[in-house]
């Protein structure tokens, strides 16, 4: 019998949880995964119901974890793209979602190009929404997963300096983790060009630094982002060739860190961009593990906003 | 017979004449006049405005009436029942209509459907250019002989320097004030709220305040090139407010005006994505806020100006990049103003009512904005202390773009006279 409390139906984003909020989705996702290491895969708390992962923009990683975190659930999962949907003829996202709660969808899922969607779609409907990556905003489940991960690799995050490097500008991935990792007592430095790592992010606790030897020699762990080519106008840095030159992640670079940190990516990686195989498949590149921690961190969040919804016991694997 | 009109025991408010004391106010045919004598006394529709403030009509030199070709939006007969209800007599309306006022045809139109149904005043302004492309002049004589009172591509700031110069050069030929949308649009591709800590958090595309200080700037260095008057729509920025202080200080013939929202709120206020919130130039941070509230004090900023831009609900009701840009806002500029300005103890009554009446009049050249003896009757009365929640339902505009919704302002306009008929009573539009 667990002893969790979670009250939030919706995941928008980071923001407005606490660090104990954090931590129940650790507690659950640990004992999703205890589970799938003994093989039992499949658990049944969302036998019946029908999730719908509305992705109105390509993905592959979130989009497929998503689904076998569902299904893993018990829950009949239905995807959804842009193409496919509706919303090339005009619908609006309102009633593309409210047709879905009509079909009785229990959860939607939705990843979108414009920041701030998901917060307007929680309000239009009733059933739980959470947010699979919207614009340049939030990706809640992947600096939670990233956060997972780290604290597997590295235990108490309080105090641990994380590197974020590359693209922070339009990334999601780096304002969450940002945050998140800040409610986890760690101390966060973002680094790359001046055009793509603005000043202005000290607003939200971090370092910014563009000088690479500086931000790599005392991290414990080094996040990388690939460069953003959808969301920038062209005249953000000269030439990816320079970025790699400048910014690159590799071997003699990857020598500045020290041995026992850590190298993650949320992907997709662009190898000989913003990191070089070597370094990418290296054994301290933890990339894979956060892909798999992606299922089971997906697969708590899911099952925690349910049970708030239903108002019902939240129950783990034994 | 001659209609009289005798306003009483109100607290009499006329900036431009430096008059601010308890008394009476006489209109006779529609005009302002000095006295009665008894027996028109006698005769007269007496209204009793003792707790009140009685002031010239309100003017705004910066709306957007849709019409002809957006009247799902506004229309001229909403519109300016809207801005009765806001106090306001005399409005000047952006060309940014579908067609665009770039030729004679459209502006006499316009001033057709104002005779046939508008209450107020509504005074059309012209296209600086052939379709608003910034590419070709518009014929700026014929518009003028059409009844524009001034130019500008509002929405859509000319880029090219060298048609802006012959746009103003041009312009200043027949006496016309150029308004200018300042906004440098090769800074502000995709962008939709200010550049800073909140477009950062909120993971939106910023947009710079130089857009906006850049185009100042060049309005400056061209109406010094020129002679031509230039006017900068509703300023954000402080940078912007520095330039035109130190352009003005050196006898430059530039002037500015600043909005009632850019003065009350901050880009902090997009922290949810509401696109009530969602307009053009964005919302500020609270030293811009405060550097245009300077600038309305030592006059660098001439006047309010509301830049009422209806939209639909629909149009509103979605994803925060999609949703377009504009707020409306003449129903409550005034408690707004007074709330930000002379409740905010920033200001006197009599220097906000100045702002929104004869300064802005001046600018464009209008004859309004006073209670001078001949002038036409154009009356706003007013409590400044009455409290009333911005509530939709009573809206007369078309749109419910509105930020003040659900706020409780100071502020309420009692009644509304144009040429001393009485068109809005509180309550109702009568006209």
């Amino acid at each position: 019998m667990s002893h969790l409390t979670w009250n939030r139906k919706h995941l928008i984003g980071i923001e407005a949880l606490s660090r104990q909020e954090i931590e129940t989705i650790f507690t659950a996702a640990n004992a999703f995964k205890k589970a799938m290491e003994a093989d039992d895969k499949k658990q049944p708390y969302l036998a019946g119901r029908t999730i719908v992962n509305l992705f109105l923009e390509p993905s592959t990683r979130t989009r497929l974890a998503f689904e076998v975190a569902a299904s893993r659930l018990s829950a009949d999962t239905i995807t959804v793209t842009a193409d496919a949907s509706s919303l090339t003829k005009g619908e609006s996202l309102r009633d593309t979602a409210q047709n879905m709660a009509a079909l009785k969808a229990d959860m939607i899922i939705m990843r979108h190009p414009a920041s701030g969607a998901p917060n307007y779609l929680s309000k239009v409907i009733d059933i739980p929404v959470i947010n699979a990556g919207d614009g340049s905003h939030s990706h809640p489940t992947q600096a939670l997963l990233d956060a997972f991960t780290l604290i597997e690799k590295l235990g108490n995050l309080d105090g641990k300096k994380v590197t974020i490097l590359g693209d922070i500008l339009f990334s999601r991935v780096a304002r969450s983790n940002i945050i998140c990792l800040q409610k986890l007592g760690a101390k966060v430095t973002v680094a790359g060009p001046s055009t793509l790592v603005p000043k202005g992010f000290e607003s939200m606790g971090a370092t910014v630094s563009h000088d690479l030897r500086y931000a790599l020699e005392d991290a414990d762990a080094v996040m990388l982002l690939r460069i953003q080519h959808e969301r920038q106008s062209a005249t953000h840095f000269p030439s990816i060739g320079e970025y790699t030159s400048m910014f690159g992640l590799n071997k003699f670079r990857a020598a500045w860190l020290k041995p026992e940190a850590i190298i993650m990516h949320p992907g997709p990686i662009n190898r000989g961009v913003e990191i070089d195989s070597e370094v990418a498949d290296s054994s301290r590149s933890v990339i894979l593990r956060q892909v798999t921690n992606g299922i089971v961190v997906r697969m708590a969040v899911l099952h925690l906003c349910f049970c708030a919804h239903q108002k019902s016991q939240i129950q783990l694997p034994a | 017979m001659s209609q009289k009109l005798w306003i009483q025991g109100g607290r009499v408010i006329d900036p431009a004449n430096q008059r601010d004391e308890i008394s009476d106010v006489f209109v006779i045919d529609g005009r302002i006049v000095e006295t009665m004598s008894e027996t028109q006394k006698s005769d007269a529709l007496k209204v009793d405005a003792s707790g009140l403030v009685v002031a010239p009509g309100l003017v705004d030199i910066h709306v957007h009436f849709r019409d002809p070709g957006q009247t799902h939006k506004e229309d001229i007969r909403s519109g300016s029942a809207a801005a009765a209800a806001g106090g306001f007599t005399t409005v000047v309306c952006m060309p940014n209509t579908s067609p665009v006022c770039d030729n004679a045809g459209t502006i006499q139109r316009i001033m057709d459907k104002v005779e046939r149904e508008s209450v107020i005043k509504v005074l059309p302004t012209g296209c600086l250019t052939i379709g608003m492309n910034g590419e070709h002049l518009a014929p700026t004589g014929q518009l003028k002989a059409a009844g524009v009172v001034a130019m500008t591509d509002d929405g859509k700031c000319v880029q090219s320097n060298e048609i802006m110069r012959r746009a103003v050069e041009y312009a200043k030929m027949f006496d016309l004030p150029i308004m200018d949308h300042c906004q440098d649009a090769s800074l502000t591709k995709g962008a939709v709220m200010n550049e800073g800590e909140w477009s950062l958090r909120l993971g939106l595309r910023g947009w710079p305040k130089a857009a906006e200080d850049i185009i100042v700037a060049r309005n400056v260095i061209l109406s010094e090139l020129t002679g031509a008057h230039i006017h900068m729509q509703h300023v954000s920025s402080a940078n912007s407010v520095d330039i035109l202080r130190r352009a003005i200080a050196r006898g430059i013939a530039v002037s500015g005006e600043a909005s009632p929202h850019h003065i009350e709120f901050t880009d902090a206020t997009l922290e949810d994505y509401d696109t009530g919130f969602k307009m053009n130039p964005p919302l500020r941070t609270d030293a811009d806020r405060e550097a245009l509230i300077e600038g309305l004090i030592d006059g660098t900023l001439a006047c309010i100006a509301t830049d009422h831009a209806p939209h639909t609900v629909t149009e509103k009701d979605q994803e925060f990049d999609y949703a377009p840009f504009g707020i409306i806002g003449l129903e409550n500029s005034l408690a707004s103003s007074l709330e930000t300005l002379y409740h905010g103890k920033r200001l006197s009554l009599s220097a906000v009512i100045a702002l929104m009446t004869h300064k802005g009049a001046e600018l464009c050249k209008l004859d309004a904005g006073t209670l001078s003896i001949g002038a036409a009757a154009d009356i706003c009365i007013f409590d400044p202390d009455e409290a009333w929640t911005v509530d939709p339902e009573n809206f007369f505009s078309k749109s419910r773009n509105c930020p003040w919704i659900g706020r409780t302002l100071r502020g309420k306009v009692k009644a509304t006279y144009v040429d001393g008929e009485a068109v809005f009573d509180g309550a109702h539009i009568l006209k």
